[in-house]
């Protein structure tokens, strides 16, 4: 019998804080206390980005994501386009090749058809370069006063290789953890476009489609034992979820993590932390150490993980927790985001 | 000025934490004002390096953690109201009340708007002449000259829906007040560059003497706060009590002469309530008379309050240094940033969420 009652750890916040879906602790609670238990299956468990089943002997990667991001134009890359590539991503963290993604989008009236014209053609332009198509769809519009102009919920279903068997719970003490670029570029170019800040040079969301980069591992070694794509929450909050996910600690190199200078006096500048920031075309790979060597070489080899690196390694020592060498060869924990980020006073 | 990187590097740091095992002979307790400063030490792992002679306290310098109760849930009650837009920096959503927080406010329909600067307060209010914009005006000497500044800017434009809930503090009474308590066990500060670049450090000059302790303006990386405590423990054990500045990149003994000017042209000096200590004389600014009709206080009747203070936490103590936060009982069980029993636990700047964020490790308590 399913009861109504709040599930406890949710019980302090009566309402929806916007903390719930900043992709940290509380949307971790959210799903793991209320989704998760409620619609309670096998393959919902895990709480992948994807699910992975068969079906007439075809595994297949079906996903699901929404976008409601602010400003819809940003640099890099804009919200039609994010809301195809996040969901790519999301695919390609199974390793499946995505192939078929549905778009429904939820207008507000008296949003501009130039602007939805530019958003629709962008996730086609989006669409074609990751080699996908955008086979069904649906249109709702909410009165004026009821939404942000437009939002944008896409699914996706790929194919996943046999053989390949990625979860976040297959992390093992042991593994190289691989990081396949700079952190912070989407998650500053966002906030420096809405704050009406300006840097150096400006600062363009890395905004990509990852599947190719996640072939290009796989044609190294199958033996890929988690991806994830750190967007919202950062790659604390990806890190975080591992460690949990898979029971294992997590050592990571402060030094060995590359901040590009402007996003790092962004954050400086509103004191946020550059491991909370999201990103939208990076991952982080779980792999044995011995093989992690050439799978970095894959990663560079590709424009997209030219600068690929390994961040760190998959321990025994404290389960669940992520803990940073500093750059001065101290160390500290790497939390999982309790809410969003919130800048500070001074 | 070097890249922030030359401020974080491991050779330069472990060669003044290198000088500092030479010179030190004993052990000394120095305290730390800003709870930036607390954050930079466990964010870097800073007390991880330093020799077991020296005992690191964390100060009340943490704005939001002082913040009283009262007037946290004054901004609760006003931010509740249908016809005001509330503004705030991030920081003050989080931060608990008797009974919520501004987050749960506007989860509840209420409008609360994260801003970085207060002037967007009052673009806020041109935009929204219907409405009563409130700046949540919270803060050291840094924050003050910028509310000032929109205090001043909205007088001049005349605007009549805007007002600033006024909790500003300041250092030096701070200083007096621990000083003067018998439990007072610090014998050196470090303090907070940010509000010295502002101030800058001849209000410290006579406290130093008076209270007989060396006061060492201090930066935020872990190289500004090593050569800070360096030069901190140098005096000690020399016998000599200066104020010294460690941070000359941004600090002049005379400061920031036209922001002093301007928290004086719009604040006055007045008695204020710190939350966990209690009230210090002359600790706080309050708007002048002139600018008094832009006091959200004066502007709204929110009737009287009862406030509720968790019973186990020891913030007021720890804001004192006169606690570490693992020692108490409810760190990492009862209160966790998620679950936070007071505003030092969930600010990012407060002692208790410094030590659960990036120490527990450490600890034998875990969340």
């Amino acid at each position: 019998m399913i009861t109504l009652q709040c599930p406890l750890p949710l019980r302090d916040y009566p309402n929806i804080v916007m903390g719930h879906g900043g992709g940290g602790k509380l949307s971790h609670d959210l799903v793991q206390h209320l989704f998760a238990p409620a619609f309670d299956n096998a393959l919902l468990a895990p709480l992948n980005d994807q699910a992975v089943f068969a079906v007439e002997g075809a595994r297949l990667a079906f996903t699901t994501d929404s976008f409601v991001v602010k400003p819809i134009f940003f640099p890099g890359s804009d919200i039609g386009a994010l809301a195809v590539n996040g969901t790519v991503n999301d695919l390609a963290m199974s390793g499946a090749r995505p192939i078929y993604l549905s778009a429904g989008f939820i207008l507000e009236e008296g949003f501009a058809l130039d602007d939805l014209t530019r958003v629709v053609y962008s996730m086609a332009e989006a669409a074609k370069r990751a080699g996908v198509q955008i086979i069904t769809g649906d249109t709702k519009v909410v009165e004026e006063g009821h939404g942000d102009g437009i939002y944008i919920n896409t699914a996706g279903i790929g194919i996943a290789p046999n053989g390949v068997n990625i979860a976040a719970a297959n992390a093992r003490a042991g593994d190289a953890i691989i990081l396949s670029g700079a952190i912070g570029l989407h998650g500053i170019a966002i906030l420096s476009q809405r704050e009406g800040l300006r840097f150096d040079s400006e600062i363009v969301s890395d905004c990509a489609p990852l599947h190719d980069l996640v072939a290009a591992m796989l044609a190294v070694t199958q033996d890929i034992h988690t991806l994830r794509d750190p967007t919202r929450g950062g790659i604390a909050s990806a890190l975080n979820e591992i460690a949990e996910a898979a029971k294992i600690g997590i050592e990571i190199d402060e030094r060995a993590i590359a901040v590009p200078r402007d996003v790092a006096s962004a954050c400086e500048m509103l004191g946020l932390d550059p491991f909370y920031v999201a990103n939208e075309g990076k991952l982080i790979a779980f792999a044995p150490s011995e093989i992690a060597p050439r799978v970095v070489a894959a990663l560079r080899a590709h424009p997209l993980g030219r600068d690929a690196a390994i961040i760190g390694r998959a321990v025994t020592a404290h389960p669940g927790m992520v803990v940073a060498r500093t750059s001065i060869g101290a160390t500290r924990v790497v939390d999982m985001m309790i809410g969003e980020q919130l800048p500070r006073i001074c | 000025m070097k890249s922030l990187d030359a401020y974080r590097d491991e050779v330069q740091v472990r060669a003044v934490f290198d000088q500092l095992a030479r010179v030190i002979t004993r052990e000394w307790t120095l305290m730390e004002v800003c709870g930036g400063q607390t954050h930079s030490i466990m964010r870097f792992g800073i007390d991880q390096l330093l020799p077991k002679q020296i005992d690191l306290v964390h100060g009340p310098g943490c704005p939001v953690c002082v913040t009283p109760l009262e007037l946290i849930d004054k901004a609760l009650v006003i931010a509740a109201r249908p016809n005001v837009i509330f503004t705030s920096f991030g920081d003050m959503l989080r931060v608990p009340g008797s009974t919520t927080d501004l987050f749960q406010v506007k989860a509840r329909g209420g409008d609360v708007r994260i801003l970085y600067s207060p002037l967007d307060a009052l673009r806020i209010a041109r935009d929204n002449p219907s409405k009563q914009v409130v700046f949540f005006g919270v803060g050291f000497e840094t924050t003050a000259p910028a509310n000032g500044m929109a205090v001043f800017q909205a007088k001049r434009e005349a605007l009549k829906n805007f007002s600033m809930l006024v909790s500003h503090v300041r250092v030096p009474p701070a200083i007096t007040a621990l000083m003067s308590d018998p439990a007072n066990r610090v014998q050196a500060f470090l303090a907070a560059g940010h509000v010295c670049a502002v101030m800058g450090y001849w209000e410290y000059e006579p406290l130093a003497a008076q209270f007989r302790v060396p006061m060492i303006v201090t930066g935020f990386e872990p190289l500004d706060i090593a050569n800070g405590i360096l030069a901190a423990v140098r005096q000690l054990e020399q016998g000599r009590v200066e104020v010294e500045n460690a941070y000359p990149r941004a600090v002049t003994r005379e400061g920031n002469q036209p922001a002093q000017a301007l928290i004086a042209q719009v604040f006055e000096v007045c008695d204020r309530k710190w939350r966990g200590i209690g009230e210090i004389p002359q600790s706080g600014w309050r708007l002048r008379d002139e600018f008094r009709e832009y006091d959200a206080e004066q502007r709204f009747d929110v009737g009287s309050l009862h406030v509720n203070e968790s019973p186990l936490c020891i913030s007021g103590l720890v804001l004192q240094g006169r606690k570490k936060p693992n020692e108490c009982v409810a760190f990492g069980k009862q209160c966790t940033p998620a679950k936070p029993l007071g505003a030092t636990m969930v600010s990012s700047e407060g002692a208790c969420a410094a030590y659960y964020r990036y120490a527990r490790h450490t600890f034998a308590v875990v969340g």
